[in-house]
């Protein structure tokens, strides 16, 4: 009895108040990504047919997956070509993406003096990534065609024979795409990091004869590395788990995981989607847990 | 103060020029084109000058019902916007004080930002036919087949759409609130409590006005990010309930007319409508709080 009035105290107790405060954030999070995940997880031991799917435990749909990857090597089974061709729109995209954004970031934290100059030219970079990503993907399209802007430009002015046909629907094209969305995912948080580097340690480097270089790359760089793993972080799972941006630029021609997955959906093949599902976002942690440990050592160096 | 500026600073404002110019270059470029004469094309050259492919848009777009899809969106966003806000408030207010599990839901919320979409997408698409086989079997099984006669599925913009808006909003609204409530001065509040002011009041008239403007920039993220959200809703709608993001994924391969470009000029207006107006909002809210 008195342990049901103390239960019964403790909700509206203040203790009880932030639990309820935070318990929708924590449903929706529970129902639609939580629950999601586990369930994905559980169908990709279940087996399926055309038009059903029943509970089981086999390992069937990850044989699938990998088949002949063991047997076919050397050369490269279906799944690894596409895990090595998607592994190479991240790197490419992340150096590219890495450089450029630093190099705004620290204009705009270092070069830039006014509060005031500061938050509009953000806000010019930002405001991008409010509008539509597909609409900015389609708009590549008048520049980048055969008979875009670009191939005009290029032609017209002798510099090549004939228009170039790697500018869209190639890789070339997935690779600027991915940069034009994503280098503010870098530019937010590498701002955010140098805005709290103290201005102090820029003149004591200064002072103590470090060269614009030096200074940049021994004390900017290190001090914005939370920064930059957390914008890497970002942009490298994007990309691995993109099908939309690959689609879209690619001409519907280039593999990723992303698509296979979305392909196996339309084929309602659920615990097949779910066992390829389960090997991209195991991928995706590995190479988060690289990226933080990586950095991590380099701190105790 | 009139320092003279490094070089290093025209190099690097010359960077900067050039990438705000590959941000909003190709934007312009479709909104040029969508007022492309009748008999123009994708690509330049502009054959005239019109307001054609508007006329035709607004009369849809073959058999894909665009309109239809551009009300849903709007619908959705308008719901996921309050929704973020109310919630990410709230939450915002659990996370000023220490309660168990704190590390974990925080860490749950980065976690939804990562996964990649498709598997988010996936696994609501997968609990949805699960739940709705739960429910044709419990009807049946209830001796009330006849109830779940007409039922197809539980999934929908509102149910499972909503449900995969609100994991890619939400963690958005809550790195938002802390930023605001670790700058937060707590004094103000103190000070509202010594002068008798209840819990209630204390909010209303003290800590809303102080964080109004943060709230205005939940909402622009809310709506826009819904309203542009298509891997995550991919898999996770009803038949027949696309959004306008994915109706335009669709058309990028089927239409071959700037009618698509002037879809364009009008998503990227309802974008830069409401995000215009959030920051007008901001920067009201700002000045009547200084």
């Amino acid at each position: 009895m008195e342990r049901i009035h103390r239960r019964l105290s403790g909700l509206i107790a203040p203790a009880a108040v932030p639990y309820w405060q935070v318990a929708p954030l924590a449903g929706v999070f529970a129902v639609f990504f939580l629950l999601p995940l586990a369930i994905t997880v559980a169908v990709s031991f279940w087996r399926y047919t055309e038009y059903s799917m029943s509970p089981a435990l086999v390992g069937d749909n990850y044989a699938s997956v990998f088949a002949g990857c063991l047997a076919e090597l050397p050369a490269l089974c279906v799944t690894f070509k596409t895990y090595v061709s998607t592994l190479k729109f991240c790197l490419l995209v992340w150096l590219v993406t890495l450089v450029l954004g630093f190099t705004v970031a620290y204009f705009l934290a270092f070069h830039v003096r006014s509060l005031t100059w500061q938050t509009v030219l953000f806000l010019l970079c930002t405001i991008p990534f409010w509008t539509s990503n597909v609409i900015r993907m389609i708009s590549w399209v008048p520049l980048l065609g055969r008979n875009g802007l670009v191939n005009t430009v290029l032609v017209a002015s002798g510099a090549v024979p004939a228009p170039l046909e790697w500018l869209l629907f190639s890789d070339f094209a997935v690779v600027l795409a991915f940069v034009h969305l994503y280098t503010m995912f870098m530019i937010v948080p590498i701002f955010n990091s140098m805005s709290r580097i103290d201005r102090a340690l820029l003149e004591a480097a200064r002072d103590a004869g470090a060269s614009a270089w030096q200074t940049v790359w021994n004390v900017v760089v290190p001090l914005s590395r939370p920064g930059l793993v957390i914008g890497s972080i970002f942009v490298v799972t994007l990309v691995m788990g993109d099908y939309v941006t690959i689609g879209v630029m690619g001409g519907q021609q280039i593999a990723s995981v992303g698509k296979i997955i979305q392909v196996e959906l339309s084929y309602l093949q659920f615990p097949l989607a779910a066992a390829n599902a389960v090997v991209l976002l195991g991928a995706v942690l590995a190479i988060i847990c690289t990226m933080t440990r990586l950095v991590d050592l380099r701190r105790e160096l | 103060m009139a320092q003279r500026r490094p070089p290093a600073f025209y190099a690097l404002a010359t960077v900067f020029g050039l990438f705000v110019l590959f941000l909003y270059g190709p934007m312009l470029t479709i909104i040029v084109l969508s007022f492309q004469g009748p008999t123009g094309g994708l690509t330049f050259p502009l054959h005239g000058v019109s307001t054609h492919w508007f006329v035709r848009l607004w009369g849809g777009l073959g058999v894909v019902d665009i309109w239809a899809a551009f009300g849903r969106s709007l619908k959705l966003g308008a719901v996921v916007m309050m929704l973020t806000v109310l919630i990410s408030l709230l939450a915002g207010y659990a996370f000023r004080r220490r309660f168990r599990g704190s590390a974990f839901v925080f860490y749950t919320a980065v976690a939804s930002l990562i996964v990649p979409s498709i598997i988010v997408s996936l696994g609501i698409a997968v609990e949805f036919r699960l739940l709705d086989a739960l429910i044709r079997w419990a009807a049946e099984s209830a001796g009330l087949a006849g109830l779940v006669d007409g039922f197809t599925t539980s999934a929908g913009t509102f149910t499972s759409g909503l449900g995969a808006h609100l994991t890619w909003t939400l963690p958005f609204g809550l790195l938002i609130m802390f930023a605001v409530f670790n700058r937060f001065d707590r004094r103000y509040e103190e000070a509202a409590r010594d002068l008798g002011a209840t819990p209630r009041q204390t909010f209303r008239h003290v800590v809303l006005p102080l964080i109004a403007p943060s709230l205005v920039g939940i909402a622009l993220f809310g709506f826009t990010l819904s309203w542009d959200e298509a891997a995550r809703s991919s898999q996770a709608l009803g038949a027949d309930q696309n959004t306008l993001p994915l109706e335009l994924t669709g058309l990028t391969t089927t239409v071959t007319n700037p009618e698509i470009y002037a879809l364009g000029t009008v998503t990227t207006g309802v974008s830069f409508a409401v995000i215009v107006v959030s920051l007008l909002l901001i920067r009201a809210l700002q000045r009547r709080r200084a």
